[in-house]
């Protein structure tokens, strides 16, 4: 089958590329790229998509699918519809699931359950067995499997001295160590440690939490010449540690989500638990560095850290309910109104921070526009202006603060090999 | 005059005159509790529900009184720990509640926040009588009440409080009031129990309880919640009351007119001296009389407000 993309101004930082062309897709593979006329082109269909942006498809490298275990939250298959939906052709997912992603049965098991769909799905293996910070995980038998990383997320790695034989042993693979940042023993509170928490009387996380355990990681990647990877990248002073340490030549990435670049603390006066997440809501001096951080590339990725739960847990007491927030629906959408409208960084900027630079990460092949290529892109209009409906998510759940907020800026459709999402429906092509 | 507001949820942003308003009316009720029949018909035919999710005596049977004093029906609803845990949402007890047609509702709770999500789930009057380490509007109310009895006036006054600030939920209650009626607000105790950029708040922050005692006209002492040493914030007992503890010397030698309260109940040996314990009785248990007529005050001026 043929499908004809009609004028875009396609970008790809990976390649140099930013013009105006058509794209001819036959069976999933690109045939053309030009000025293509229709009438010359027997069977095909045709999209005008005059003025939108072609993209390599968006990846996001850290969402929660809760399967196996809490199918009633999310599912691969409602996740990778809530991908899709949001711009997404590639998602890494994360290993706290239950039983945890810790042997190369549930590696496969994942995989199978996105076999067919747009959305890739490359699991994040866990660091240690059940997550529990006691023995590494059979790491090279989970990626051989096909996981792409390794992650204690939910917690940091247990003890230094596993963090170090994670980042040891993960060199044979050239996989990053995936570092959720929060020293154990400051952590337990509900919200940032700031004058607000004193306000609201709610226990409290410092930033010096995810400080030390940045540290920690870069460190100890300087040490074994393994390399960390820093989620959810929330504070002022973790941004200026892994500046320093890049400076230094250590093979250290970071990721920041969307909340924690445009929320502040002051969000949680209402006590809704909504803008409840781990690590917390910040204060504005660590969105204004965040910010900063993204624009020197300092901070090499957005990520939405995905995090679906039911609405009777969200419900709950505000020090009760479970942290996180879903995002993967909002991400595009806010990056393009916070940080393009905002001119803070350029279109170039922001697809390598939710395509390529991701990808590369993860050591996985970044699309490109070439004839003979499969076909792996998302199509944006970046002036579109909507207002989100959390009624409307493909996700299974609802739990984000965004519902209402108006936002400039669309993922249109998806395309990936031979699958399209176009107008809220998956179509074969 | 009435208030400005339908529920008392905390002293934050407050008006002046609100506070006034319930002083003074608790003046008026304080005085029936003098009398022979203590009891008024002002808020018959009202039901008020006190929902405790948290263990509490004094405060919960203050409120029951006040209630009882001003001729309201009451129910009482008592439950510890995470509504979860009980396999019931709290949202789902509270509508149940909401159906039997309750007109106020008392609140303690140990989740900063839970009076306010009751106002946006519930139509009584909401009444915070306690939300983890947040506030306590009705305590610090009968703290100011009996300052004022005794002093006189609020303004200008040199208020300090001392002990365990970051876990306490009477210490910003009392901030934000004292601030409002025009008192100068301070704090002493040891560092790890001051809360993170108070000073912000302007409040005055000592580490050290001579200076502290010697610069202020009253103490506000709050309980050591004696399990708290094993979580770090100080290392025994013994060295905070050698610190912080408030006796006869250090009254003698400080400041032999400041007027010591404590919102009760005492460890006698750890913030105050058995000697200071004694000596400062008459007060404390005072305190203990005024919070009836401060929570009747409340309840009559939220249960009476013209909507």
């Amino acid at each position: 089958m043929k499908v004809l993309l009609k004028g875009l101004q396609l970008v790809n930082p990976d390649q140099g590329l930013n013009e105006n062309a058509d794209i001819l897709i036959t069976d999933g593979i690109i045939e053309k790229i030009g000025s293509l006329d229709s009438s010359e082109i027997k069977d095909v269909k045709e999209y005008n998509f005059e003025g939108k942006l072609g993209v390599p498809g968006l990846y996001d490298m850290h969402v929660h699918f809760r399967e196996p275990g809490q199918e009633d939250k999310e599912t691969v298959l409602s996740g990778s519809n809530s991908a899709a939906a949001g711009g997404f052709t590639g998602v890494a997912c994360m290993p706290n699931t239950n039983p945890a992603i810790d042997s190369a049965e549930v590696v496969k098991f994942i995989i199978d359950r996105g076999r067919d769909h747009l959305v890739e799905i490359n699991p994040i293996g866990a660091v240690s067995k059940g997550r529990k910070g006691e023995g590494l995980a059979p790491m090279l038998e989970l990626y051989d499997a096909g996981a792409v990383g390794f992650s204690d997320d939910g917690t940091a790695v247990k003890t230094a001295a596993l963090l170090r034989s994670a980042l040891e042993y993960s060199k044979m693979i050239d996989a990053p160590i995936i570092e959720h940042c929060e020293d154990e023993s400051l952590a337990g509170g509900s919200m940032n440690e700031s004058i607000v928490s004193t306000q609201l009387g709610l226990p409290s996380i410092p930033t010096v939490a995810e400080d030390l355990i940045v540290m920690r990681g870069i460190l100890l990647a300087e040490y074994t010449g393994g390399k960390i990877h820093v989620a959810h990248m929330s504070s002022k002073r973790s941004v200026e540690l892994v500046r320093e340490a890049k400076k230094r030549g250590v093979e250290v990435s970071a990721e920041v989500a969307p909340h924690h670049f445009t929320l502040t603390d002051e969000s949680i006066k209402a006590f809704d638990p909504n803008y409840k997440m781990n690590p917390p809501l910040r204060e504005q001096k660590d969105v204004d560095a965040l910010i900063e951080g993204l624009q020197d590339g300092t901070i090499d990725c957005i990520a939405s850290d995905h995090a679906p739960h039911n609405i009777e847990e969200k419900e709950m007491e505000y020090i009760y309910a479970p942290n996180g927030i879903i995002g993967l629906e909002t991400q595009l959408g806010i990056t393009l109104s916070e940080l393009f409208h905002t001119k803070k960084l350029t279109i170039e900027q922001i697809v390598e921070k939710l395509s390529v630079n991701p990808r590369k990460i993860l050591n996985l092949e970044v699309p490109q526009f070439a004839v003979g290529e499969v076909a792996n892109l998302t199509i944006i209009d970046i002036e579109k202006e909507w207002e989100v409906d959390i009624k409307s998510f493909k996700s299974r759940s609802i739990n984000s603060p965004f519902g209402g907020r108006k936002l400039k800026g669309k993922s249109l459709a998806v395309i990936n090999s031979s699958q399209m999402f176009v107008d809220g429906e998956f179509h074969s092509i | 005059m009435s208030l400005s507001s339908n529920h008392l949820l905390g002293l934050h942003e407050v008006p002046k005159e609100d506070i006034q308003l319930i002083l003074d009316t608790a003046k008026t009720f304080r005085e029936v509790l003098e009398r022979p029949i203590k009891k008024v018909p002002t808020l018959q035919g009202k039901t008020i529900l006190n929902l405790f999710y948290e263990n509490s005596t004094r405060t919960r049977l203050s409120f029951e009184l006040a209630e009882k004093r001003l001729s309201a029906d009451t129910m009482n609803f008592t439950k510890s720990g995470s509504s979860a845990a009980k396999g019931e949402s709290f949202k789902d007890t509270v509508l149940n509640i909401e159906a039997m047609k309750v007109d106020m509702i008392v609140v303690r709770h140990e989740s900063a926040g839970i009076p306010k999500y009751l106002t946006q789930i519930s139509d009584a009057n909401i009444i915070n009588a306690g939300d983890g380490r947040h506030e306590h509007p009705t305590q610090a109310l009968l703290d100011m009440y009996s300052i004022r009895e005794k002093t006189g006036k609020l303004e200008g006054l040199k208020v300090c409080i001392v002990g365990d600030i970051a876990h306490s939920r009477v210490a910003l209650s009392n901030i934000y009031g004292l601030q409002a009626m025009g008192a100068h607000v301070s704090v002493c105790g040891p560092s790890t129990m001051i809360p993170w950029e108070l000073e912000s708040l302007g409040v005055k922050i000592y580490n050290n309880i001579d200076i502290a005692m010697a610069e202020n006209d009253v103490l506000n002492v709050l309980r050591i919640q004696l399990e708290r040493d094993a979580g770090g914030l100080i290392p025994s007992v013994r060295e905070y009351h050698n610190y912080f503890g408030i006796t006869t010397d250090r009254i003698a030698e400080n400041n032999p007119d400041i007027l010591i309260m404590h919102p009760g109940p005492i460890n006698r040996g750890v913030e105050l001296s058995s000697e200071v314990a004694d000596g400062t009785s008459q007060i404390i248990l005072n305190q203990v009389t005024n919070g009836v007529a401060i929570r009747m005050a409340v309840l009559y001026l939220l249960g009476t407000r013209a909507e």
